[in-house]
């Protein structure tokens, strides 16, 4: 048995310490919110939080994340109210939807790390996400508007 | 003939005191001391150069602030930048993709417990740079980390992320000699006076 805590809840997961933290997810938890894009870290879409750092869990193995706390996106935010879900509906971000997840979850790292973030540092942060609809304009819209959102709340 | 006596004692005594307040000698050496010898020297950090700008090293220590990949060494994918701490940037941070070790097939992120760049304060450039240029920066304490030559060669010898270059998992060319022949040549250079080769060098 593996001790993991997703989305603050904790769950004992009997499998292979090997399976990719992403089956694990998925599979097992039954959290689909989370996709398999590439399966070799190439695309973004299957992007976590783990301790706070947005790996990648289609090569992040269930051992690595024994003990340690995993957020999805499904536990991103209480009621879908993260700025940048919110922006995201603003703006219609996605497309086919299928990259979404992976590319608020490293925008979520962007912002909290850097609360005005330039055209420069969404490049810099969202280059590993990608998207084969191409709504990259509206993600850095998004996260431009988010950021916006962010900083209006923090004065509330 | 007393007094004889009595200054025999006291040299004798002064010396045992001095001789058990005399320094241990400190073991730093692990290879063997040769006489300076310049040629040797740079011979043998020629070979170093080899190591040192194959892909699996010097890919990690570009010119730029993006890691290279592959043995065409060509700027890494998805825009990955260094960061302050070496280690990346927002959601691009290196162990994101890289595990603590290779993970398995054709392509796929090697790894490492260490992965990453030098930090921004302290870049250690290999690409582009001469075998003369590569030989003084590594020597300088300011350039290369801090490191005396001992810890230069410990370095080299037995760190674990630099130990990767000779495991890099699939697809991946190996640096053009074995390690421990690696390690020799630097200590080689080192124990020969750690000479800088000509700026015609190449």
């Amino acid at each position: 048995m593996i001790n993991i805590t997703v989305n603050g809840q904790h769950h004992e997961v009997d499998a292979d310490p090997n399976m990719p933290l992403l089956w694990v997810i998925r599979d097992i938890l039954g959290l689909t919110g989370t996709k398999y894009g590439c399966g070799a870290a190439q695309c973004g879409a299957c992007t976590i939080h783990l301790n706070g750092e947005a790996v990648r869990s289609c090569v992040t193995k269930l051992n690595r994340a024994a003990g340690q706390r995993i957020v999805t996106i499904e536990g991103l935010s209480a009621n879908n109210d993260h700025p940048l879900q919110l922006a995201w509906n603003e703006l219609n971000v996605p497309q086919c939807g299928y990259c979404q997840s992976g590319q608020i979850m490293s925008g979520a790292i962007l912002l909290r790390e850097n609360s005005n973030p330039s055209d420069q540092d969404i490049d810099d942060a969202m280059s590993g996400n990608i998207c084969r609809c191409g709504t990259y304009q509206r993600i850095r819209a998004a996260i431009h508007k988010a950021a916006a959102m962010q900083t209006e709340g923090a004065k509330l | 003939m007393k007094k004889l006596i009595v200054i025999i004692l006291l040299a004798s005594v002064t010396g045992m005191v001095t001789l058990s307040f005399r320094p241990e000698t400190v073991k730093t050496d692990k290879y063997l001391i040769s006489p300076k010898d310049s040629v040797g020297s740079v011979k043998a950090f020629m070979s170093v150069y080899t190591v040192l700008k194959s892909a699996r090293c010097m890919n990690c220590h570009p010119a730029g602030d993006s890691p290279l990949q592959g043995d065409d060494s060509h700027i890494h994918t998805m825009n990955v930048k260094r960061g302050a701490d070496g280690k990346g940037l927002y959601s691009v941070r290196c162990s994101n993709c890289h595990q603590a070790e290779n993970t398995a097939g054709l392509h796929m992120p090697p790894g490492n417990p260490k992965w990453g760049l030098p930090p921004a304060n302290m870049r250690m450039v290999f690409q582009g740079r001469t075998p003369r240029q590569l030989a003084l920066q590594l020597l300088d304490p300011k350039q290369n980390g801090g490191r005396t030559k001992a810890q230069l060669i410990e370095h080299m010898a037995h760190d674990d992320l630099v130990g990767w270059a000779w495991h890099p998992g699939d697809g991946r060319t190996l640096p053009p000699m074995s390690r421990p022949a690696f390690a020799a040549q630097v200590r080689l250079w080192i124990a020969k006076g750690g000479y800088a080769p000509s700026a015609k060098a190449k």
